[in-house]
C-alpha cells in the first residue's frame, strides 16, 4: 500500500538520486559534446572518486578533506587519461573510442578491486549531518538532504563556469564546432584536456559526496554509467541544462517506480527514454539531432 | 618583394582520394584573389589546406615568410590567416556578441566591437540574438565580422555569397570592396563568378584539383570565352 509519507519520502529519494545523476551526467555530456568521445569509464571515475575520498577519510578523519581529495584526485586522473590515451583517439572511429574508454573503465575497477578487495567500504557522513531530520510531517536522513544542497551548489558552480567565463564560452562553442574554434586561434587540444579533467572531477566529486549514502564497491559505477547515458539521451547530448533536467526526471522515475515495484524501475526509465527519442530525437533540451 | 602567401605544389587528400594535385598560387599584400572553379574542383579543399583544417600530404605553404604546412589551425590563425568557412559555421547557441568575443580571445590585435558595428550596423541591432536566430545574410555578416575581429593579414572567404538573396549579395560585395580598398587582403572562392570578378585583382582557376589558369583579373575580363570554357558561365 502506498501511503502519503511513503510517497513524499520516495520523491525526496528521487530528488537526491536525480541530483547525483545530473552532476555525473553533466560531466559526461560536456565531454561528449566537446571532445566527441563517449566516456565509458565515467562510471569507474565515479567509483574511484568514492575510494579516493575513502582513503583520505581514513587518513585524516575529515569528510571535507575526503571531498576535496576525491575531486582533485579524479581531476588529475582525468587529465592524465586524456593526455596519455584519449587524445590519440580523437581522429579514430567511434568504436575505437568506445572500446578504449570501456577498457580503461575495466582497468580502474579491477585495480581498485586488487587494492581494496571486493568487500564494501563505508564513509560515514560528517557528524553535523548524521542522523535524521524532522520535516514536520516526516523524518528523513539529514545527509541525503545535505547531498542535494551540496550537488546544487556544485551544479551552480559548473553553470557559472560554463556561462560566465571565457573558458565556458570556448567550451560552449567547442560543443557546437570544435574545428571552427581551433580555426579562430584557440588551441582546442588544451581545452579538451581541461574539459576532460573537469568532467572527471565532477564524477569524482559525486562519488565521494554520495559515498556516505551507499557502500563503496569496485563495480558500483556500472549501474550509474547506464543511468547517466539515459540521462544524457533524455536531456539532449551536449546540453548542460538538459543533463540537469534529464537527471532530475530520471531520479524521480527510478525512485517512484521502485515504490510500486523495484524490478520495473529500470524498465520504466528506458520506456521514458524511448518515448523521448520518438517524440524529440535530439532530447528535451538538445539542439542537434543524434545520428 | 615576396608574396604574403606562397603555395607550392600542394597535394591534399580526403582519406585515400587525392583531391589537390600540385596546387601553386601566390597572394600579394593588399590583393584580392579569386579562386574559381566548378563544383567539386577543389577550391574549398585548397582553403581548408591553407588554414590546416585539412592537412596537406606534401607541398609548401609559406605565410608571411613562415612555413605553415603541417601546423594546426589555431597556430596558423595565430599568424594572421583567417577562414570564413563555407556554410558560415557560426556558433548558433552563442549570441552575436559572444561569437565576436570568442573570436577575439587570442587575437594579437583585435578590432573594437564599435568598428565592427560601423561596418555591419545590422549586427549591432542583433548583438544579443543567438546565431540560430539570424537570417542567412546576417549569419554571413557575422562570419565575416568574426574574422575581422582578429585583424587578420589575409581573410579566406569560402562561398560567402552562396544561398543569399541578390540584394544581400550586392551589399556584401560592397562591404568586401570597402575592406579591400582599406587594404585588407582577401582570397575569395565563389560560384558566383560575376560577384567575385568585380572584386578580384587576380584570378586562379582550378579544375579537377589542378590549377589550370592564373592571370590578372583584367586579363580574365578580356577573355570571357576562357571563363566560359572552365566554369561553364
Amino acid at each position: 500500500m502506498i501511503t502519503w509519507p511513503n510517497f513524499v519520502s520516495q520523491c525526496f529519494n528521487g530528488l537526491a538520486l536525480g541530483a547525483l545523476l545530473a552532476l555525473i551526467s553533466s560531466g559526461l555530456t560536456i565531454i561528449y559534446g566537446t571532445l566527441g568521445v563517449l566516456n565509458l569509464a565515467h562510471g569507474a571515475m565515479f567509483m574511484l572518486g568514492g575510494y579516493a575520498g575513502y582513503v583520505a577519510y581514513e587518513a585524516t578523519g575529515s569528510f571535507a578533506v575526503a571531498v576535496v581529495a576525491g575531486s582533485l584526485f579524479l581531476a588529475v586522473v582525468g587529465v592524465l587519461m586524456e593526455r596519455v590515451i584519449i587524445r590519440y583517439f580523437y581522429s579514430r572511429p567511434a568504436e575505437d573510442q568506445i572500446l578504449v574508454t570501456f577498457g580503461i573503465g575495466i582497468c580502474l575497477v579491477e585495480l581498485v578491486r586488487l587494492v581494496f578487495g571486493s568487500l564494501s567500504k563505508t564513509v560515514p557522513p560528517p557528524s553535523w549531518a548524521a542522523g535524521i531530520s524532522s520535516l514536520g510531517f516526516m523524518f528523513y536522513p539529514t545527509y541525503r538532504l545535505v547531498v542535494v544542497g551540496i550537488i546544487a551548489v556544485a551544479l551552480l558552480a559548473l553553470f557559472l563556469v560554463l556561462f560566465r567565463t571565457r573558458l565556458g564560452l570556448i567550451v560552449r562553442a567547442g560543443i557546437e564546432d570544435s574545428a571552427m574554434v581551433d580555426a579562430l586561434g584557440i588551441d582546442v587540444d588544451r581545452v579538451f584536456m581541461i574539459v576532460f579533467g573537469i568532467g572527471a572531477m565532477a564524477a569524482g566529486f559525486a562519488g565521494i559526496v554520495n559515498a556516505p549514502v551507499v557502500s563503496l564497491t569496485p563495480d558500483m559505477g556500472d549501474a550509474i554509467l547506464v543511468q547517466t547515458f539515459v540521462v544524457v539521451v533524455i536531456g539532449g547530448v551536449g546540453s548542460f541544462t538538459g543533463a540537469i533536467l534529464g537527471g532530475l526526471i530520471s531520479g524521480e522515475i527510478l525512485s517512484l517506480t521502485s515504490m510500486v515495484d523495484p524490478s520495473y524501475s529500470g524498465v520504466m526509465l528506458f520506456a521514458v527514454m524511448t518515448l523521448v527519442l520518438m517524440l524529440r530525437p535530439q532530447g528535451l533540451l538538445g539542439t542537434r539531432s543524434q545520428t | 618583394m615576396s608574396a604574403l602567401l606562397e603555395v607550392e605544389n600542394l597535394n591534399s587528400y580526403y582519406g585515400d582520394s587525392h583531391i589537390l594535385f600540385d596546387i601553386s598560387l601566390e597572394v600579394a599584400k593588399n590583393q584580392v584573389v579569386a579562386l574559381l572553379g566548378r563544383n567539386g574542383a577543389g577550391k574549398s579543399t585548397t582553403l581548408k589546406s591553407l588554414i590546416g583544417m585539412v592537412r596537406p600530404r606534401s607541398g609548401q605553404i609559406r605565410f608571411d615568410g613562415v612555413p605553415v604546412h603541417g601546423l594546426k589551425s589555431h597556430a596558423i590563425a595565430g599568424l594572421g590567416l583567417q577562414l570564413v568557412p563555407e556554410e558560415r559555421r557560426i556558433f548558433g547557441s552563442l549570441s552575436v556578441e559572444e561569437n565576436l568575443v570568442l573570436a577575439g580571445l587570442t587575437a594579437k590585435s583585435r578590432w573594437p566591437l564599435d568598428r565592427i558595428w560601423e561596418i555591419f550596423p545590422r549586427l549591432r541591432e542583433r548583438r544579443r540574438s543567438r546565431g540560430t536566430e539570424l537570417s542567412g545574410g546576417e549569419q554571413q555578416m557575422l562570419a565575416i565580422a568574426r574574422a575581422l575581429v582578429r585583424n587578420p593579414k589575409i581573410i579566406l572567404l569560402d562561398e560567402p555569397f552562396e544561398g543569399l538573396a541578390p540584394i544581400i549579395v550586392r551589399d556584401l560585395v560592397a562591404t568586401c570592396r570597402r575592406l579591400a580598398e582599406a587594404g585588407q587582403t582577401l582570397v575569395i572562392v565563389e560560384q558566383n563568378v560575376t560577384a567575385a570578378m568585380t572584386l578580384a585583382d587576380r584570378v586562379y582557376i582550378i579544375n579537377n584539383g589542378h590549377m589550370v589558369e592564373s592571370m590578372s583579373a583584367a586579363a580574365a575580363r578580356e577573355q570571357p570565352e576562357l571563363l566560359h570554357r572552365h566554369l561553364g558561365v
